[in-house]
């Protein structure tokens, strides 16, 4: 049988993968909204600040830098070491998780996370970046997906593997969730806009926020608010969709414990199970019903639950039961 | 245009790699004659390619208080020193034989105590040393073996001849340099590494995982190895990591383990798994709060009490730091010659132990001339180097002394041999020494090499990486 993981070692190997798709995230969000004010000629701050809204950090970015236009933003959300949530912090988070447990990734993912937190702080001290955030936040999300490509193709599929899985799978659910319901409310800078050219684009943005454009244009062709609402959270061959993540996640959870798919062997797989039951079992027309933010707050309370759960179940085997637990790993 | 050795000066020192001014040793002149060959241009290019890979290896350290968490690595020099092999076998031996003899001498502190009774060493001198550790008397540890992994500093003089300048029995750091620098070699100076026939590093994690499972508790099948790190703050932690990785086993935390019945459990995400075998890299008094510094965060309360039972083996073992005391260094040649009845392969640095009356005089008459260091210290700290200090430096060590005798040696300032740098466009020499690492289980392997640390200051004597020293690859070469 094949080992099992220090339960410190498979808490820091999920993190280094959250905070991973977390600094990818980020880097795109900004960079689609960068592009869409060349577009858009709006206020900057009505359109920066819905970003700062998707990331949660809006009073905290208000309290600091007052203003939120474009340089701002960026500054914050890319290199503010304040920001827990900024690239910059994300990718040190990232790579402390990651030197914690090198001996258990490969190398070559070590290496590569290693090399990008580098490139980001080095941007973070030269100015050029806001000459040019594109390229910046290319290069970011690039080196995101290498990291991803490269445990695929030099790690073994085992339990490290799945924890990575697991952790990336749930951040990107949340990412989704929230971006869709931001910009649901907040995207449209006056109700003028309605069914304007500019509308068209605001929404193509979104799915673009997901890298989702191309793939839901060869679902359903037409930009329409409600197919994109479908696409994101129900689609289950979109690797971005709520729906598909989870599912993801759920396989990879299961794989861990060794129990099979349509059983339960701990809370985290009972309660990861039900939420995946809930989306399976409705859909968009329901989602109008009860509102669409109403839904994606659902989905994000559940989300924070399961991973509640997964820290009880996995990491967190305190000494304190000890004497009932002792023997159970023990063979 | 190829880079000018022509005028290379050896200064009167006895250098590794020229027997003369320009003049290259003949395991030398291979690699010297391509460095001939490459312009300074492409050596540089070189050094700098060597320099980012150790930087995206991550083998770093931060920059404390620089506000934008720099990192650095350790500083590294491209052109490796190479030993002739014919010079190696002597060294081997050498070490061998003083490991063994150590080994035998922890093993009688612990049991017979019969060196003391002997009075080859006075017994005040090791009862009152501060790493003997009464909880060990009686241990029997696994094949009798109390220091599994040693990495001795040896020195060379101004006529070439070894000396053991440290022992480092506790927890020598230094391997993973060893192993990451070759790696990085390799690539540098491709078209001599092949041809120069160097004898290969990359056998130690092997040897190691070998070692330490050999210590399992009789009755283990498939011991379960882990290595005990004091966490990712701890300066070695990179090598901790490195090996565990190597060895293709668990790096812990002592807050990942814990002691029931006796034995020493980790916690994993499938409940507790036992662990047979560890290789610590915590000292002794941070180990187990139970047994030693009630106060230590970083230790497993109960390991000691496993460790007594025989339920777990800890390498290296608790109490060996006995062997490694400065003043207690200074009575190896006669250990050697009381459990072996051979004389040392490889001489001591001559040492005045300021615990003895005469030797005090002496030290405290010559303090200027002398170094004189702490007998308890590593890492380049608690020592002056008499000619180099200042008045002041020098009087509150004779205070120091005064007030405990017993905690400080004295030793002569030694010509340390020297060896190339790549300094601007030229090559020029600078002090070394080396730290080989031994490994003692059934039988004793000695890494090819070791671990060249080399002050990269012009005329200074300090190697340590905290205080401006960078290490170089070391090859062995056969011809």
């Amino acid at each position: 049988m094949r080992r099992a993981m220090i339960s410190r070692v498979a808490d820091s190997v999920y993190w280094m993968s959250r905070y991973i798709e977390r600094a990818e995230n980020v880097a795109r969000f900004v960079d689609v909204n960068q592009y869409l004010t060349l577009d858009l000629q709006v206020d900057e701050e009505l359109q920066w600040n819905p970003m700062l809204e998707v990331s949660g950090d809006r009073a905290a970015f208000e309290a600091q830098y007052g203003g939120s236009d474009q340089e701002s933003v960026i500054r914050f959300l890319a290199f503010d070491s304040q920001n827990p949530n900024s690239i910059l912090s994300s990718l040190r988070s990232a790579r402390d998780n990651a030197r914690s447990v090198r001996e258990v990734i490969s190398s070559e993912a070590w290496r590569q996370i290693n090399k990008m937190y580098h490139m980001v702080r080095s941007a973070a001290d030269s100015g050029k970046v806001f000459e040019d955030p594109h390229s910046f936040l290319d290069e970011v999300k690039e080196g995101c997906h290498q990291v991803t490509g490269v445990t695929e193709a030099t790690m073994s599929h085992d339990e490290a593997w799945h924890f990575l899985r697991l952790g990336r799978m749930l951040e990107r659910a949340d990412k989704t969730s929230r971006l869709l319901d931001v910009k649901y409310f907040l995207l449209l800078p006056s109700m003028d806009y309605v069914g304007t050219p500019y509308d068209k684009i605001q929404w193509a943005a979104v799915l673009k926020s997901a890298s989702a454009l191309e793939m839901y244009r060869k679902t359903y062709r037409r930009i329409d608010p409600k197919q994109i609402g479908r696409f994101l959270i129900f689609d289950n061959q979109f690797p971005r969709s709520i729906r598909f993540c989870l599912e993801a996640a759920s396989i990879s959870l299961h794989a861990i414990s060794g129990s099979p798919l349509s059983t339960f062997d701990n809370k985290a797989e009972r309660r990861l199970g039900r939420l995946c039951a809930d989306i399976d079992f409705s859909d968009i027309e329901e989602v109008s019903q009860t509102g669409m933010h109403q839904y994606l707050d659902g989905i994000q309370i559940k989300l924070n639950r399961v991973g509640d759960a997964i820290f009880e179940t996995y990491f967190s085997l305190a000494p304190a039961i000890v004497d009932g637990a002792l023997h159970r790993g023990d063979s | 245009m190829g880079m000018n050795i022509e005028n290379y000066r050896t200064e009167g020192f006895f250098d590794e790699m020229f027997s003369g001014d320009s003049v290259p040793r003949e395991a030398s002149d291979l690699l010297i004659k391509r460095l001939e060959d490459l312009s300074s241009e492409e050596i540089h290019f070189r050094q700098q390619a060597a320099e980012a890979a150790l930087y995206q290896m991550g083998i770093t350290f931060a920059v404390y208080g620089s506000e934008a968490a720099e990192e650095k690595i350790f500083p590294f020099d491209i052109i490796p020193r190479i030993v002739d092999g014919a010079d190696w076998r002597p060294i081997e031996d050498g070490l061998k034989q003083r490991v063994t003899a150590l080994n035998m001498f922890i093993d009688d502190i612990y049991h017979d105590q019969r060196i003391l009774k002997e009075k080859v060493i006075p017994p005040e001198l090791i009862l009152s040393c501060a790493a003997f550790r009464p909880e060990c008397v009686g241990v029997d540890p696994p094949n009798k073996v109390w220091c599994h992994i040693s990495g001795v500093d040896l020195i060379r003089d101004g006529k070439g001849v070894f000396h053991v300048l440290e022992d480092n029995l506790r927890s020598p750091s230094g391997v993973s340099y060893v192993l990451e620098n070759r790696e990085v070699l390799k690539h540098t100076f491709p078209r001599v590494f092949g041809p120069s026939k160097v004898r290969p590093v990359e056998d130690y994690p092997n040897q190691l995982l070998h070692m330490l499972e050999e210590l399992a508790p009789p009755m283990v099948d498939e011991p379960s190895v882990a290595v005990l790190t004091p966490g990712v703050y701890n300066s070695a932690y990179f090598e901790h990591s490195f090996l565990a990785k190597q060895m293709g086993v668990r790096l812990v935390e002592g807050r990942d383990l814990i002691t029931q019945d006796g034995f020493v459990y980790a916690r994993t995400t499938r409940g507790f798994e036992k662990i047979d075998v560890i290789y610590r890299r915590i000292d002794d008094d941070f180990l187990d709060p139970l047994a030693f510094r009630p106060d230590s965060m970083l230790g497993v309360p109960g390991i000691m009490e496993s460790y007594r039972q025989g339920k777990v083996a800890l390498a290296n073992a608790p109490g060996c730091g006995v062997a490694d005391d400065k003043a207690v260094y200074a009575y190896v040649p006669q250990i050697i010659r009381f459990y072996l009845d051979q004389e040392p392969i490889i001489p001591n640095v001559p040492t005045y132990v300021c615990w003895d009356d005469k030797d005090r005089r002496y030290v405290l008459e010559h303090i200027e001339e002398l170094v004189v260091k702490a007998v308890n210290e590593s890492g380049g700290y608690g020592m002056i180097i008499g000619p180099h200090a200042t008045a002041s430096e020098r009087a509150s060590f004779v205070e120091k002394i005064k007030a405990n005798p017993r905690n400080y040696i004295g030793q002569p300032v030694l010509s340390l041999s020297r060896a190339p740098i790549i300094a601007g466009d030229r090559i020029e020499g600078r002090h070394v020494d080396l730290r080989p690492y031994i490994l003692f289980g059934k039988d004793i392997y000695v890494l090819p090499g070791g671990l060249t640390r080399v002050a990269l200051k012009k005329g200074s004597l300090v190697v340590n990486s905290s205080q401006g020293g960078g290490s170089k690859d070391t090859w062995v070469v056969d011809r």
